[in-house]
């Protein structure tokens, strides 16, 4: 019985986001059990938009095969616990920490990767579309060049599958900017850390056309990188970055 | 700096030499390992020869580009380790036992994994006899239960790793275990087989469907050569 409530909710929450609803439809109201559903995030351009530094072939399986696994899973991983939840049982509740972590780990860095993606032709792939963000940079690099450098150097030394970020580190009034990296699907959710761009660097973010050279996307990715959204996270706040999540639900 | 000249050349040598056939199969404890130089060893089986389950295209750059990287790197960093060692440098040494780990265990992994590979029309897929057959089916109860469990566990890894039967040293006993990146198995535990979960290992052909990579690998595991690394 609950089972199949609680699916109801989960369909109801995916006709909302697809625009669809009904003028009689019930607003929905979770119980205390169930969990809300995420849906895959449209992206902000086609496929083939990245071409010819990221494959539209590329593209397609990441977003709408990997991204939606991790969608899937989340789902399902959320499902198990807000049943647990419900039902106090704290060992599930605790056995499912890694599947979340991954699963959501996986929902977050793709959602935001994808934004911080953009047409090589587009005045976003500009770093002049980042005036503060690059001045930070610089100031903390000495110059774009070595910034790269450092962030390529990061990215080449990571060990299986994982991801690069810049991210803006507050404590109290300070700020500054870093390079870090995390391991499969962690995402960067520290407090005080604010995401301004990742490069995933798992490898079927570039095998079909990269194959082993990691080095040449890692070199190709710089024409893609959308530097509008960049300065956006970097002048905004975390709760704005991660703003994009509750639009995908 | 002479030796290391040296060392760097008789290594370019032996990466360019094609081993002898039988001192491939001879494996890990063989000579992989020139000089204190650790080798890319050859294949016992041709690129195209584990197809369909592995296409060739994904075999040639497994094995010439990613495993050779790992043979290159490895060798580079022992240089630096005993270069650090030479000078007492113990933080220089402590820093370079993550990528020894990771290069010298992408070696060890992949030298093993292709041992544990076989076409078909040489004993690829043939089910394991003898000890290893009775450990399977005491511990799994049968050959079917036990590859269940196996890519239960291959799918359950969270990133790059690997998948393996094992022999705890202490116990005697097989069982699963997964293992980060490229952390090769050692220690308490003998690796018997492996399969690589990278994605490297199989996106080419089967992208992100990797349950079906899973499910095709068997009909091409050298059981012969696992059933050699029980003790």
């Amino acid at each position: 019985m609950r089972s199949i409530m609680k699916s109801s909710v989960a369909f109801v929450s995916f006709l909302f986001t697809t625009s669809t609803i009904a003028s009689d439809q019930q607003p929905f109201q979770f119980e205390a059990m169930a969990a809300p559903s995420h849906t895959l995030p449209a992206l902000p351009y086609a496929y083939d938009a990245l071409e010819p530094h990221i494959s539209a072939q590329i593209m397609e399986l990441h977003h709408s095969k990997h991204h939606q696994t991790y969608v899937t899973n989340l789902n399902a991983a959320m499902k198990t616990q807000a049943e647990a939840v419900h039902t106090s049982d704290i060992p599930t509740q605790v056995s499912l920490q890694a599947a979340i972590k991954f699963n959501a780990g996986g929902h977050i860095n793709h959602s935001l990767f994808w934004q911080n993606l953009a047409p090589a032709s587009s005045p976003e792939a500009k770093p002049s579309s980042a005036p503060s963000l690059v001045s930070q940079i610089k100031s903390t690099w000495g110059d774009e060049a070595a910034f790269r450098e450092a962030f390529k150097a990061a990215l080449l030394g990571i060990q299986g599958s994982g991801w690069g970020w810049l991210v803006k580190v507050e404590t109290g009034a300070e700020q500054r900017l870093a390079i870090v990296t995390t391991k499969d699907q962690d995402p960067v959710v520290g407090k005080g850390e604010v995401p301004i761009f990742g490069v995933d660097m798992w490898e079927h973010a570039y095998y079909l056309q990269y194959l082993n050279g990691k080095a040449a996307y890692v070199e190709n990715i710089w024409n893609v990188i959308n530097w509008k959204t960049a300065e956006e996270r970097f002048l905004g706040t975390r709760a704005d970055v991660f703003k994009l999540l509750k639009t995908s639900i | 700096m002479n030796s290391t000249m040296l060392r760097t050349s008789a290594a370019r040598s032996a990466l360019r030499a094609a081993a002898p056939k039988s001192s491939t199969r001879a494996g890990l404890a063989g000579t992989t390992f020139v000089r204190g130089k650790a080798t890319l060893p050859d294949l016992s089986y041709d690129y195209g020869a584990l197809e369909p389950a592995i296409s060739g295209k994904i075999m040639e750059l497994h094995h010439k580009n990613h495993h050779n990287t790992y043979v290159t790197s490895y060798n580079n960093f022992s240089t630096q380790l005993e270069e650090a060692k030479a000078k007492s440098d113990i933080a220089a040494q402590i820093a370079l036992q993550p990528l020894i780990n990771f290069h010298g265990g992408g070696h060890i992994n992949h030298t093993l994994f292709w041992e544990n590979l076989a076409p078909t029309n040489q004993g690829g897929g043939d089910p394991p006899t003898g000890k290893l057959a009775q450990a399977i089916n005491e511990s799994y109860g049968s050959l079917d239960s036990f590859k269940e469990k196996f890519n239960t566990a291959l799918a359950g890894i969270q990133g790059s790793g690997w998948a393996w039967l094992v022999q705890d040293t202490q116990t005697g006993n097989v069982q699963i275990r997964t293992y980060a990146n490229q952390d090769p198995v050692v220690g308490q535990f003998r690796p018997i087989l492996g399969v690589d979960a990278w994605e490297h290992a199989y996106y080419l052909q089967y992208q992100n469907r990797k349950a079906e990579y899973f499910k095709a690998i068997w009909d091409v595991i050298n059981w012969k050569a696992a059933e050699k690394r029980l003790k």
